[in-house]
């Protein structure tokens, strides 16, 4: 049996048109409340796990570190198909870095004991920082491929899979167990199933606090993060548009006029 | 140690035993950084028939190149790149480490990050020192800019793309040390790079771009984003997205321009549907003229442009394209 771990974290919905922003004036946040989803590559994450759950004898056990909320993205992996999920949730887990959130993910893995493969989505959408599949490998002491774009191989415990590069790729052999980070050219995450959420009413979520994984409040959280934000400043822009009054012919025709005036024609 | 303060270091990266430009800026960034700090620039340097070229890094800032040049370190190798790095930073105890964002780059930081249990900036925009002379990485967020520092660990880790900081000039006479480095010899063999394939590329390569049209959500479907495409193509220029283009399948993310993407410096940049989200917008410097066309007049992009355009992109791009191909006709023909 192929263990699979599948990170998976909490983000607002990215396709929420009200962001997060510093108000100019005030130099405060302006929150708004957005809903919370699977971010989105860590579906592209989840979606490998379950096509190889279709090929092979695989145990898929879903991961998140979150608020109580995030509850409900582990229950929805669930109802893609995985087996377990586990939430680890605690108010210490609060305000932690990429590396104190990896060193937590990977004290979760450890407890959850048995792992081949752990999979990530290359980034999340909020965060962007991609540290999070990296660092839980080096943590872990097991080897990393991000950016994953295809398995080639995964039929045997040495896997051959493909990774972007900079115009290309680069072809990969990893010896099990390993961490992958996978990118949206992986494949196309499916989606929910009436059939599949009726099943995942049955499959429990098991919450983990920090007294479960048995580390010191100065590892995790804010504690344990070594990069702390310290200052928001606005920006301002130097620029201003003329906008251009007309017809669309006579927008374009002066559009094309300054364009030649620039030298680009 | 001869400094009481670390050093300033670059990972430096080579493709095809050419060091690549975010290299040479991040020397020359590492170089304003350890002249306040009051100390040296060492850079590593791995892979396979570089003697020469560890010579450009010194002539553009670095005091000092750790080179490890052998066939084992032709390709990028996670494991021997990293236990080099994390044991040469473990000996020498550099203050400050930076790393360019490419896909190497963005796999090896944190790798070494997490070894040395460090922090670890992402995708920086710049990069000062603050009044206790620690590195203040800033980053784009929340429609400001956010200062991410790591106040204790060392050292202080930060990528950055290729763009965000100028090329210094390459001073032939700079002298330095270059210090060979052994391939360790009992490295585990868990991961290998078996094979690097690099594609031959359509179009005009974004950084190097003098014309870049980027487009973003407001393509609305496939053929709205063709349509941008088509732009691209009757000015010559290299075609640029957000992320929700990406997001959408419309264009690559080799294409994605911004934070966590690509910076370009364009004579001219012209943004098509798309809203000027500070994510994006950092990812255009120093451009001579912007451009951008949007059908909300009340579009944020219009503050950070010089010339706007209100209307529908779908209608307004093969209008105006068909205008710049009369244009070109003309100049043909007189
Ligand atoms: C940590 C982090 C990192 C990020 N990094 C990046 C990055 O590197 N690059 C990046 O691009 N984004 C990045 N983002 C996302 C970024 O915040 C924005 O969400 C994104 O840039 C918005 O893209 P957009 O302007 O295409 O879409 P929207 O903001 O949705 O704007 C679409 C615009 O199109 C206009 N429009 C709609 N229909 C039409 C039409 N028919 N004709 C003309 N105009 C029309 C609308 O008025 C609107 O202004 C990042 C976000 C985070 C949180």
């Amino acid at each position: 049996m192929l263990n699979i771990i599948v990170c998976v974290k909490a983000v607002p919905d990215p396709k929420e048109a009200c962001n997060i922003k510093i108000d100019p004036h005030s130099k405060t946040l302006m929150r708004c409340d957005v809903p919370l989803v699977v971010n989105p590559l860590d579906k592209n994450a989840m979606e490998a796990a379950l096509q190889l759950k279709e090929q092979f004898d695989v145990h898929i056990s879903v991961l998140s570190m979150g608020p109580p909320e995030a509850g409900n993205i582990v229950k929805e992996c669930l109802a893609l198909g995985a087996d377990q999920g586990f939430l680890l949730c605690d108010p210490a887990f609060g305000g932690a870095d990429a590396y104190a959130t990896a060193f937590t993910l990977a004290k979760g893995i450890e407890k959850i004991g048995a792992y081949d493969v752990i999979i990530c989505g290359m980034a999340s959408s909020d965060g962007s920082t991609e540290w999070v599949g990296p660092e839980i490998a080096a943590i872990l002491n097991i080897p990393v491929v991000t950016m994953v774009k295809e398995i080639v191989e995964s039929d045997r415990d040495r896997w051959k899979v493909k990774a972007s590069l900079e115009n290309g790729y680069r072809l990969m052999q990893v010896k099990l167990p390993a961490v992958f980070t996978v990118t949206r050219d992986l494949n196309t995450p499916r989606t929910l199933s009436f059939s599949g959420i009726i099943k995942a009413r049955t499959k429990e979520i098991t919450r983990w606090a920090i007294s479960d994984l048995g580390v010191p409040a100065e590892a995790v959280g804010l504690k344990g993060s070594p990069t702390i934000v310290s200052e928001l400043s606005s920006t301002e822009s130097k620029r201003e548009a003329e906008i251009i009054a007309g017809t669309r012919e006579e927008k374009a025709e002066f559009l094309v006029q300054k364009l030649a005036d620039v030298g680009v024609l | 140690m001869e400094n009481s303060q670390g050093s300033v270091w670059v990972l430096a990266e080579q493709i095809d035993c050419q060091i690549l430009g975010v290299s040479f800026q991040l020397i020359g960034q590492a170089r304003k950084l350890a002249d306040e700090l009051g100390t040296s620039v060492e850079s590593v340097l791995l892979g396979d028939h570089i003697q020469e070229q560890a010579r450009l890094l010194i002539a553009a800032g670095a005091d000092k190149v750790y080179l490890g040049n052998s066939p084992q370190l032709e390709f990028y190798q996670p494991e021997i790149y990293c236990e080099m790095i994390v044991n040469l930073a473990r000996e020498r105890q550099p203050a400050i480490m930076l790393i360019g964002s490419t896909f190497m780059g963005r796999e090896l930081a944190p790798l070494v990050a997490a070894r040395l249990q460090t922090g670890l900036t992402a995708h920086c925009i710049d990069l000062v020192l603050d009044e206790n002379k620690i590195l203040d990485a800033k980053i784009p967020a929340y429609g400001g800019l956010l200062s991410i520092m790591c106040p204790q660990k060392r050292p202080q880790m930060a990528t950055v793309a290729q763009g965000v900081f100028p090329k210094p000039e390459l001073d032939e006479t700079r002298t330095g040390e270059i210090i060979p480095l052994d391939v360790p010899v009992d490295i585990s063999r868990r991961i290998q790079t078996l094979e690097v394939v690099r594609e031959a590329t359509d179009g005009v390569a974004l950084e190097s771009a003098p014309v870049v049209v980027a487009g973003g959500a407001g393509a609305g479907d496939p053929e709205g984003w063709s349509k941008i495409a088509d732009l691209a193509r009757a000015l010559n220029a290299a075609l640029g997205s957000t992320r929700p283009a990406v997001d959408e399948g419309w264009a690559d993310l080799e294409t994605m321009i911004g934070q966590s993407g690509k910076v370009v410096s364009p004579e001219l940049y012209i943004g098509v549907g798309l809203s000027g989200e500070q994510q994006h917008m950092v990812g255009i410097n120093n451009a001579q003229v912007m451009v951008a066309i949007n059908n909300d007049a009340k579009s944020p992009v219009f503050e950070q442009v010089d010339y706007g355009i209100v209307d529908d992109c779908r209608e307004f791009v093969p209008a105006l394209i068909k205008k710049i191909k009369e244009y070109q006709e003309k100049k043909v023909t007189c």
